[in-house]
C-alpha cells in the first residue's frame, strides 16, 4: 500500500522536475544560469490560472485533445513498474494496453490540432501520425523480445522481476533493445535530434507546432501529460538500461529517482551537443531502430 | 415448435419477403418502404434472437429439407458458429434497413426487395448444411447484392464497379463448385461432414484448403484477391456499402472458417499461410487507405485491412491446432470471432455516417469537405466512435478483439520454439504498424471532414442527418462502446462458437474468459472514463472562472488565410504516400514552375489500384490478344451454344464409363 501511494505521488509530482533538469542541462551547456529546477511546476501552475483563448474555427474536439492527452498519460502510469516495484495495476497483457493507450492519445491530440484548421497545425499531425507508425513496431519488437526472455507478459513480472539476471546472458540482444528504445524515446517525446521542443516556428516542428493553438488549461494540460509521458517511457527505458536494483524497497525508490534524474541529464547532453536531423532523416533513423530492435528479436528467438 | 433455428429461419424468411408489398403498385412507394423496413426490423428482431439463444444455450439443430434434387437431402442447421454471423447479419441487416428510409427514395422500389432477399440470403448461407444448398444460397447472395449495388445509377463507375464484382464473384463461385466436388469425392456426400471429421493431411484436403482460400478469399477480399471491392463499396449506396463491407465480405470469413472446421490433425503450413496472407492484407489494405481521396473507396481498402486482421487471428489458432497449443487456439480465433463482429459493428457505423456526410455535402472527396462537426455533430461523434474502434484503440470494441489476436502471438511466442515462432514473432509489430497506420489514415478521414473550415460551398451547407439515420449510427456506436467496456459479455457468447470451431478443444479446458484478462481491461477501462471526467470536470471549471477570449486560428502572420489552404488530407497522407510509393505508385501531376513569376497551375495526384490496373488488366489484355482465335467458338448463335453443351455431357459420358 505505501509502494502504491510512493507511486502515485512520484507520477504525479515528479515528471515537471524532469524536463527541469533537461533545462538546467542545455543551460549548463551554453554557459548559462538557466531556470531553475522548478521552472516547468511554475509554468504549469500559471497556465492553469490563466484565461483561455479560442479560435472560432474549433470545436469541442480542440479542448478534448488535452484532456484525453493528459488522462492517458495518468492511466498509462498507473501501468508502468517504477524502479523495483511493480506498478499499481498489473495483468497479463497490460504491455498492449499501455502501448495502445497512447495512441489514443496521440488520436485526439492530432484531430485538436486538424480541428484549429490551420495548414501548420495540420503539418505537425501530419509528421506525428507519420513517424509514430515508424516508431510503434519497435515497441512492440522489444516487447516481444522482453516477453520471450521473461517468460512473462506483465510489464511488471517482465521488467522488475528478472531483468537483472538477464543480462549476463542476453547482453547483446538487451543492448541492441535499449538503443532503439532511447532513440524512441526521443522520438516520442518529441526531443532533439527529432523535434525541438523549445520553439514552435519552425517549419520543421512536430509536436510543437500541434498545440499552437492551445492556451491557458489546455496548454497546461498538455505540458504536464507530455511531461508524464516522458516520465513514464523514460521508467519504462530505464528498466532495460540501468538495471540496478537495491535490494532495499525504500532504497529502491532512491535509486529510482536518481536514475530518472540521470536520464534527464543525459537527455539533456544529447539535446545540447546534437542538430536536429532534417526531415527526411527521421524516417530512415526510425526504420533503423525498428531493425536494431528486430536483430534484438532474431537473437531471443534461437 | 419455438427453437433457436425456428426463430432463426422465421427472422430470416420475414427479411426475404420484406419487400414484396413494395413491389405491388396499389401500394404506394413510401409505405412499402415502411412495411419493408418494419418486416426487416421484426425479422431481425426474431433473428437476433434465435441467434443469441443458440450462442447462449450454446444448442445445435438441423432440420432437413425434402426436396427431389438429386443431391441428397438438403439440411438447414444452426451451431454457435452459424449463429455469431447470424447474430452479425441481423443487427447490420436491422440497422442498415431503417437508415434506409432517411437516405434512399421511397420511390426507387426496387432496392428493398433485393435488401430483403439479400438479408435472407445471407442468413441462408451460414445455416446450409449441403454443398450444393449452400452453393444456392450463395448465388442468391452474388446476385442479390450486384442489383443492389449497381441500383446507385448508371454512371459509368457504377456499371464498372457491378462488372468487376460480377466477374470476381462468379470466378469465386467457379472455385466453390471444384470446392464441393471434391468435397463430394472425399466424403461421397454433398453433405457438410462433422467438425473435425476429416484428416487434413491427405492430397484432396489440400486442395479442399487451396480451392476454399481462393474461393472464399475472393469474397472476403484477402489480398491480392480484394481487386473487386473498393470500387464496388464505393459505388454502391451508402448503407449497401455497410453492409457488404459488414456482413457480406464476412460470408468469405465464414466459409473459410467452416471449411478448417472440418479438419482434424491441420498441418502447421495452412495456419502460417493464412497467417501471411492476413499480414499482407492488413498492411497493404491500411497503406492503400491512406493514399485514397474518396471517402467510401478508403473505408473500403480497410475492409481488406480488417479482414487481413482476422486472418491474423485464424492463422494464429490454426497454428495453436498443429502446434498443441489451445491457449494460442482460443486466443486466436476468439479474436477472429470478435473482431468479425466488431468489423461488421463499426465498419457499417463509419460506412453509414460516410453515407450522411455525403447527403449533407453532395460529394465523396474529402478534400472538399471539412467543418461538418458543427452542423452535424451527433454523426461527427458517431463518426469518431468509429474511427477510435476501428483504430483498435481503448476504450472501444476494436481494442478488445486486436487484445486477443496480439495476446494470442504473445501466448505462443512464450511458449517454446516451433516453426511457426518466428512468423507469430512478426505478426506483433506488424499488427502494430497497421494499427499505426489505421490510425494515421482516419485522424485523416475525421479531420478533413468533420473539423476546420468547410472547403467547399457543399460542405459549408451541410446539414444534420435525420432521425431514421441517427438512430442506427447511435445503436452501432453504443454496441462499440458496450463491448468495449464490457468484453467478457461478448466473449460469453463467443464461448461455445470456439468449441463449434474446434471440438478438439476440451470442455473443461482453456476459456477466452480464463486465457484472457477480460476484468482487467473493464477495470482500466473505467478507470479511464473516470479519469478522463474528472479532468474534464476540473478543466471546465478553470476555463469558466477565468476569462475567455475568442479568436481566429493563428496564423503565424499570414495576411489573408482562406479554407482552401488548410492541410487536406491528400497533404496529410503526403509523407506516407511518398515512404510507401514503391508500392502505391502514385500518379502525381504538378505545374511545372519556369520563371520568376509562375503562372497558375493545377496539381492533381492519384493512387490506382494497383493490382487491377497495373498487373491484372494488362495481363487479361495480354492474354485477350493470345487467345482471341478461340473468340471463333465464342459467335453468339444459340443453337450451337446448344450443341456444345450436349457433346460435353457425351464426352463425359464417355469418359465416365
Amino acid at each position: 500500500m505505501t509502494h502504491i501511494l510512493i507511486h502515485i505521488l512520484l507520477v504525479l509530482l515528479m515528471p515537471p522536475l524532469l524536463l527541469g533538469v533537461i533545462g538546467k542541462t542545455k543551460a549548463f551547456f551554453a554557459g548559462r544560469v538557466g531556470a531553475p529546477y522548478l521552472q516547468p511546476y511554475y509554468d504549469i501552475w500559471k497556465l492553469m490560472r490563466k484565461g483561455s483563448v479560442f479560435s472560432e474555427t474549433t470545436t469541442w474536439l480542440f479542448r478534448a485533445g488535452p484532456i484525453v492527452t493528459l488522462s492517458v498519460a495518468v492511466t498509462a502510469s498507473l501501468l508502468i513498474p517504477l524502479g523495483n516495484h511493480s506498478a499499481p495495476f498489473s495483468f497479463a497483457g497490460d504491455m498492449i494496453l499501455f502501448a495502445y493507450l497512447f495512441g489514443l492519445a496521440r488520436f485526439f491530440t492530432v484531430a485538436a490540432a486538424l480541428d484549429t484548421g490551420s495548414s501548420f497545425e495540420g503539418m505537425g499531425g501530419a509528421r506525428e501520425a507519420t513517424f509514430s507508425c515508424l516508431a510503434e513496431p519497435t515497441l512492440f519488437f522489444a516487447l516481444v523480445v522482453l516477453a520471450r526472455l521473461s517468460g512473462s507478459l506483465s510489464l511488471s513480472t517482465m521488467l522488475t522481476g528478472s531483468i537483472t539476471t538477464l543480462w549476463p546472458d542476453s547482453a547483446p540482444s538487451l543492448i541492441l533493445l535499449a538503443g532503439s528504445l532511447f532513440i524512441i524515446l526521443l522520438a516520442e517525446n518529441c526531443r532533439v535530434p527529432f523535434d525541438d521542443p523549445n520553439t514552435h516556428l519552425e517549419l520543421t516542428m512536430i509536436h510543437e507546432v500541434m498545440v499552437l493553438d492551445h492556451s491557458g488549461p489546455a496548454f497546461g494540460y498538455i505540458l504536464y501529460g507530455a511531461a508524464m509521458k516522458l516520465f513514464v517511457l523514460g521508467a519504462f527505458f530505464l528498466h532495460i538500461a540501468f538495471p540496478f536494483k537495491a535490494g532495499d524497497p525504500f532504497l529502491d525508490w532512491g535509486v529510482f529517482i536518481i536514475a530518472m534524474l540521470l536520464l534527464a541529464v543525459v537527455i539533456g547532453i544529447v539535446e545540447s551537443i546534437m542538430a536536429r536531423l532534417r526531415m527526411v532523416r527521421i524516417p530512415q533513423i526510425l526504420v533503423a531502430s525498428t531493425i536494431l530492435a528486430a536483430f534484438a528479436l532474431v537473437l531471443v528467438l534461437r | 415448435m419455438l427453437t433457436p433455428g425456428s426463430l432463426a429461419i422465421t427472422g430470416a424468411a420475414l427479411c426475404g419477403i420484406s419487400g414484396i408489398p413494395g413491389l405491388c403498385p396499389a401500394i404506394s412507394a413510401r409505405l412499402g418502404q415502411r412495411i419493408a423496413v418494419f418486416l426487416v426490423l421484426a425479422g431481425a428482431a426474431t433473428g437476433t434472437a434465435g441467434a443469441l439463444w443458440s450462442m447462449l444455450g450454446n444448442l445445435t439443430e438441423t432440420w432437413t429439407l425434402d426436396w427431389t434434387l438429386p443431391f441428397g437431402t438438403a439440411e438447414i442447421g444452426l451451431d454457435p458458429l452459424s449463429a455469431l454471423f447470424l447474430l452479425l447479419i441481423f443487427v447490420v441487416s436491422g440497422c442498415c434497413s431503417v437508415y434506409g428510409i432517411g437516405y434512399w427514395p421511397a420511390e426507387k422500389r426496387g432496392l428493398a426487395f433485393f435488401f430483403g432477399l439479400l438479408s435472407c440470403s445471407l442468413a441462408l448461407v451460414v445455416m446450409a448444411r449441403n454443398g450444393v444448398f449452400f452453393l444456392l444460397a450463395w448465388e442468391i447472395m452474388a446476385l442479390a447484392n450486384y442489383i443492389v449495388l449497381t441500383s446507385g445509377g448508371d454512371s459509368p463507375e457504377v456499371c464498372e464497379a457491378g462488372r468487376t464484382y460480377l466477374v470476381a464473384t462468379h470466378i469465386g463461385t467457379l472455385a466453390l463448385f471444384a470446392l464441393f466436388a471434391i468435397f463430394k469425392v472425399t466424403t461421397g456426400s454433398f453433405q457438410f461432414p462433422v467438425a473435425a471429421g476429416l484428416d487434413a493431411s491427405p492430397l484432396p484436403a489440400t486442395a479442399i484448403f487451396m480451392t476454399a482460400l481462393f474461393g472464399f478469399g475472393l469474397k472476403a477480399g484477402i489480398m491480392p484477391l480484394h481487386v473487386w471491392l473498393p470500387s464496388a463499396h464505393a459505388n454502391a449506396p451508402s448503407h449497401i456499402s455497410a453492409l457488404m463491407s459488414g456482413v457480406v465480405i464476412k460470408m468469405g470469413i465464414y466459409g473459410l472458417l467452416r471449411t478448417f472446421s472440418f479438419f482434424n490433425n491441420i498441418p502447421l503450413w495452412w495456419g502460417i499461410l493464412i497467417l501471411v496472407a492476413g499480414i499482407i492484407s492488413g498492411l497493404a489494405g491500411v497503406i492503400f487507405a491512406i493514399a485514397q481521396h474518396d471517402i467510401k473507396r478508403l473505408l473500403a481498402y480497410h475492409s481488406i485491412e480488417n479482414i487481413g486482421i482476422i486472418a491474423m487471428g485464424i492463422g494464429a489458432a490454426l497454428i495453436g491446432e498443429a502446434t498443441g497449443s489451445p491457449s494460442l487456439v482460443v486466443l486466436g480465433i476468439g479474436g477472429a470471432f470478435l473482431h468479425v463482429l466488431n468489423h461488421g459493428i463499426f465498419k457499417s457505423l463509419l460506412f453509414l455516417g460516410a453515407g450522411s456526410v455525403i447527403h449533407a455535402s453532395g460529394t465523396r472527396e474529402i478534400d472538399r469537405m471539412g467543418g461538418l462537426a458543427r452542423p452535424m455533430p451527433y454523426t461527427a461523434v458517431f463518426f469518431l466512435t468509429g474511427a477510435v474502434a476501428i483504430c483498435g484503440l481503448p476504450p472501444l470494441n476494436g481494442f478488445v478483439s486486436e487484445f486477443l489476436i496480439y495476446f494470442g502471438f504473445f501466448t505462443g511466442i512464450r511458449e517454446g520454439f516451433s516453426k511457426a515462432t518466428p512468423i507469430l514473432a512478426l505478426a506483433i509489430p506488424s499488427l502494430a504498424m497497421i494499427g499505426g497506420l489505421a490510425l494515421a489514415c482516419f485522424v485523416k478521414v475525421f479531420g478533413a471532414t468533420f473539423l476546420g473550415l468547410p472547403r467547399t460551398d457543399g460542405a459549408a451547407r451541410g446539414h444534420e442527418a435525420g432521425r431514421p439515420m441517427l438512430a442506427p449510427m447511435g445503436l452501432l456506436a453504443l454496441l462499440c462502446l458496450l463491448i468495449g467496456v464490457f468484453p467478457a459479455a461478448a466473449t460469453r457468447l463467443l464461448e461455445p462458437a470456439i468449441r463449434a470451431w474446434a471440438p478438439g478443444l476440451s470442455e473443461e479446458g482453456t476459456r477466452l474468459a480464463q486465457a484472457a484478462p477480460l476484468s482487467w481491461i473493464t477495470l482500466l477501462a473505467l478507470l479511464l472514463i473516470t479519469i478522463t471526467l474528472a479532468f474534464t470536470i476540473l478543466f471546465k471549471r478553470r476555463v469558466a472562472g477565468a476569462a475567455r477570449g475568442k479568436a481566429g486560428t493563428w496564423d503565424c502572420g499570414y495576411a489573408n488565410p482562406s479554407a482552401s489552404m488548410q492541410y487536406s488530407s491528400s497533404s496529410f497522407a503526403e509523407m506516407l504516400v511518398r515512404l510507401f510509393a514503391t508500392m502505391l505508385r502514385p500518379d502525381c501531376h504538378k505545374p511545372a514552375l519556369r520563371d520568376l513569376f509562375p503562372k497558375g497551375g493545377r496539381f492533381s495526384s492519384h493512387v490506382p489500384e494497383v493490382v487491377l490496373e497495373l498487373i491484372m488488366v494488362p495481363w487479361f489484355m495480354k492474354s485477350d490478344v493470345k487467345f482471341s482465335s478461340i473468340r471463333r467458338l465464342q459467335h453468339g448463335q444459340l443453337h450451337l451454344y446448344i450443341l456444345y453443351v450436349f457433346l460435353a455431357l457425351l464426352a463425359l459420358l464417355a469418359w465416365a464409363t
